[in-house]
């Protein structure tokens, strides 16, 4: 009896339960808010979503009320799970300074779902985050996409979702080490690249011995692995882009402080943006930064996501519901805001078939609040991802 | 050259403007702190100090005066921030752990970026503090952010001729370091009491030379400052995180008799009726996620409506740049989501904090008497989407968001962070007038 019991239960979480979450605004972010609406989630997936007078509730299904419903929010870009709390050598697994380049180290391999932070920003309604190694050398190592309830690393949505890059200050090696410049980072970067186009033209691949930094960079000139640059300064914005366009690379523009004044070039490129939270520190390459800057993004047509980034010290991870508030309130208006940490960065992110909005067929991962999502005073009230309520403190 | 006899001369127009004709915001809510919400209020400035404040329907406007239509917008007092690092201050150096004759008044640039960026956030009297690597790293500064182009200009002045601040003394592991500094709490403890112990006996022999200068000792600038603190004229604001650190402070101040304002108080929530029963008061730190520091990885964000319950005095701070004074705000907003009265976090942005400044008498709160410090707001102060929309200090306005230049501080951009002059652009709309 006791071990049936464990079996249901079991089942229950790996298929998510039959959910049923009303809200007087439900925000699909796939056409204009529902009011008064309903989406419903059976075995995990959405089925259906539509006002509540359309949508009977079957039995059987655990119905959750809140004002207002929005998807399970995206942070487009953390360290999340490897940059832990408590912020001392055990606990920092971001960045990996041995060599300026290694492309090779994987997120999966560094990755504690368990990690406290992940459960805060889970409280605020975010379900999806892209993490990994961090800003800090020229490449740090891959990414990767998972459910902030994941169990374990294996049960990532992608393993391997980017491969991080740094350029400008921040990638400069400690004195007498390269790459000491600018034009070091990108000689050296252009060297790995065109060793790579020159090692896939070889044609006898089988007497080749597997050398994991090679086939990393294989993977980049291949496109099947985006390469996400951290850059900050108009110049090194241009540099990336330069460098994207001469190896044909999938290039994500990630923080670009001073994207604004080089929007046309950006927009030219067309790269997306993952731009850096709103209320970054400013200093540094990122001293120029604006809270407008997503909001001129958006006028410029320019696709962007908003993310809670990397921090080193207080806050050690920023909330990106409230990035995405202080967005709204310069000049990018609520719904542009929601969308930049919800459709919008799946779409950025290449799983918009599985998350980012309320349609059917999407995972069932919805967020719950008392009021406006974007205020400092609401509450989120609930999480469900996979159609599992799942057991967080509520913020 | 040219360029700073102008700006003097504007300064000059703008103070002689400033004292000429009463100023009336009028039509706004009003958040007086001192009282209920006015939702039609008139408050009538003159001389840099609040002549009037009240409901339209009983507070006349002066005939003469230069009226702000405020219709839609709140007023509320200038905010107070009890905790920051604007203007680039500097404290003691890393010849010994305890350096109360170090001053901040001796390292502020106040055209700091960061100075008028606070300004863009609503603040007007900031206490600005040395680090906490220390287990005193020197005198704070309390300060107006009038539109002054030297410290001097910033300076509160105490009835008795001091210049107001604070002294700044910290706890736990900052102040870790190889000797002199302490290698760990309790030695730590020992080398604040054997100062303060010397401070008395310091005192004892200043009482005993009973104003004869041949019997004085020698002057001591530590000393000296230590004394300040032990008669009460010079509050410790003191760093202090964990919960057995914050019982630590509390421990000392009690031995020694000094006031102390307990600074970021991280684990307050576990220790809130220990902190009430000493009547200490709190300068809390809001931020975004616990950790970042092992003495942080148990903040909460409740601990604001924590200690409300237990009845201590809670005021916040910045800690800018941990955060930003733009958003000061945040803070207030971020803790009545967590169960603090609005109210309260409202005091804790004014008058709690002028209360730990031992500034209550004139500022704080919208009272006739006291300083013209106000700020205009779009809208709710604890909404995300309000913006400070102006600020005045002693009746001079001092950031404007409709000005490109203030703007572009307020939100940031290409040259936000760049130091130079103070803009005081309303002095020489004021100067045009008198033409």
């Amino acid at each position: 009896m006791k071990s049936a019991l464990l079996m249901i239960a079991a089942a229950g979480l790996a298929c998510g339960q039959n959910v049923a979450v009303r809200g007087e605004v439900v925000y699909t972010m796939a056409g204009a808010p529902l009011k008064d609406g309903v989406v419903l989630v059976r075995g995990g997936k959405i089925e259906r979503v539509g006002p509540a007078s359309a949508v009977n509730v079957p039995a059987g299904f655990k119905t959750l009320t809140a004002k207002v419903v929005t998807p399970g929010l995206i942070d487009a870009h953390a360290t999340l799970g490897l940059s832990g709390a408590l912020n001392q050598p055990h606990d920092q697994d971001q960045v990996e300074k041995s060599a300026p380049m290694q492309p090779e180290l994987r997120a999966i391999d560094a990755y504690d779902p368990q990690e406290r932070l992940i459960e805060w920003v889970r409280g605020f309604g975010v379900t999806t985050i892209h993490t990994g190694h961090g800003p800090g050398v020229l490449i740090s190592g891959q990414t990767m996409i998972v459910k902030t309830n994941a169990v374990t690393a294996d049960d990532a949505m992608a393993p391997a979702a980017m491969i991080a890059a740094t350029l400008g200050d921040g990638a400069r090696a400690e004195q007498g080490k390269s790459p000491g410049t600018r034009s070091k980072m990108i000689a050296m970067l252009r060297a790995e690249l065109i060793k790579a186009q020159e090692a896939l033209k070889k044609a006898d691949k089988k007497e080749a011995t597997r050398d994991l930094r090679a086939e990393a960079f294989q993977k980049l000139v291949k496109g099947e692995m985006p390469l996400l640059v951290t850059v900050h300064k108009a110049n090194d914005i241009l540099t990336a882009i330069r460098l994207g366009k001469e190896f044909g690379l999938k290039l994500v523009l990630d923080g670009v402080a001073e994207a604004p004044e080089v929007l046309a070039q950006i927009k030219a490129s067309g790269y997306p943006v993952i731009l850096h939270p709103t209320m970054q520190r400013s200093y540094g390459d990122a001293e120029s930064l604006s809270m407008e800057t997503a909001s001129k993004l958006s006028a410029a047509g320019i696709p962007f996501a908003l993310q809670s980034g990397f921090e080193g010290y207080v806050p050690k991870t920023r909330v990106v519901l409230w990035e995405a508030g202080v967005a709204a309130a310069n000049g990018l208006g609520r719904e542009k805001a929601l969308a930049s940490i919800t459709m919008e960065a799946a779409k950025l992110l290449g799983i918009a078939q599985r998350v980012g909005s309320l349609e059917a067929g999407k995972d069932g991962d919805v967020a719950l609040y008392d009021g406006d999502p974007l205020e400092y005073t609401t509450h989120c009230t609930g999480v469900v991802i996979g159609g599992v309520t799942v057991k967080t403190e509520a913020r | 050259m040219k360029n700073r006899a102008t700006v003097f001369a504007l300064c000059c127009a703008c103070g002689l403007w400033g004292q000429t004709r009463p100023t009336a915001f009028t039509g706004a809510r009003m958040i007086s702190i001192a009282g209920p919400e006015i939702p039609d209020g008139v408050l009538v400035v003159e001389k840099g100090k609040i002549v009037a404040v009240g409901p339209a329907a009983t507070t006349p406007v002066p005939a003469g005066a230069v009226k702000i239509d405020a219709r839609g917008k709140v007023v509320m007092p200038g905010l107070v921030d009890s905790h920051s690092h604007i203007g680039q201050p500097e404290g003691a150096d890393g010849s010994a752990p305890i350096q109360p004759d170090v001053r901040v008044l001796d390292s502020m640039n106040v055209r700091a970026s960061t100075v008028q960026k606070a300004r863009a956030g609503g603040i007007t009297t900031v206490n600005v503090m040395p680090g906490s690597g220390h287990l005193s790293s020197g005198q704070t500064l309390y300060l107006k952010l009038r539109p002054g182009q030297t410290i001097d200009d910033l300076l509160i002045k105490l009835d008795d001729g001091r210049i107001a601040g604070g002294l700044k003394m910290a706890n736990g592991t900052n102040p870790r370091r190889n000797a002199p500094f302490p290698g760990t709490r309790a030695k730590a403890a020992a080398l604040v009491r054997e100062q303060f112990i010397k401070a008395q006996e310091y005192r004892e022999k200043i009482r005993a030379a009973g104003g004869d200068a041949s019997k004085m000792p020698p002057r001591d600038l530590r000393m000296e400052e230590l004394v300040e603190v032990l008669d009460g004229k010079r509050t410790v604001q003191h760093h202090t995180h964990r919960h057995d650190d914050i019982l630590t402070v509390l421990r000392l101040a009690k031995e020694f008799g000094f006031k102390v304002a307990l600074h970021h108080v991280s684990d307050g929530w576990m220790v809130a009726e220990q902190i009430a029963a000493a009547k200490a008061p709190v300068s809390l730190i809001v931020i975004d996620s616990p950790g970042g520091k092992m003495e942080a990885q148990d903040v909460a964000l409740r601990t604001g409506a924590v200690l409300e319950k237990a009845g201590v005095l809670v005021g916040f701070h910045t800690d800018d740049g941990v955060t930003d004074s733009r958003l000061f705000l945040r803070s207030a907003a971020l803790a009545v989501r967590a169960g603090m009265s609005r109210e309260k976090a409202l005091y804790g942005m004014t008058m709690a904090n002028a209360r730990i400044l031992d500034l209550e008498q004139r500022v704080g709160s919208l009272e006739k008497g006291k300083d013209a410090d106000l700020i205009l707001l779009s809208g709710d102060p604890l909404s995300v989407y309000s913006h400070v929309l102006e600020t005045w200090v002693e009746g001079v306005k001092v950031f404007d968001r409709a000005d490109p230049k203030d703007h572009l501080l307020a939100v940031g951009g290409y040259g936000a962070g760049k130091d130079g002059d103070i803009h005081i652009d309303e002095c020489m709309k004021g100067s045009e007038d008198e033409r």
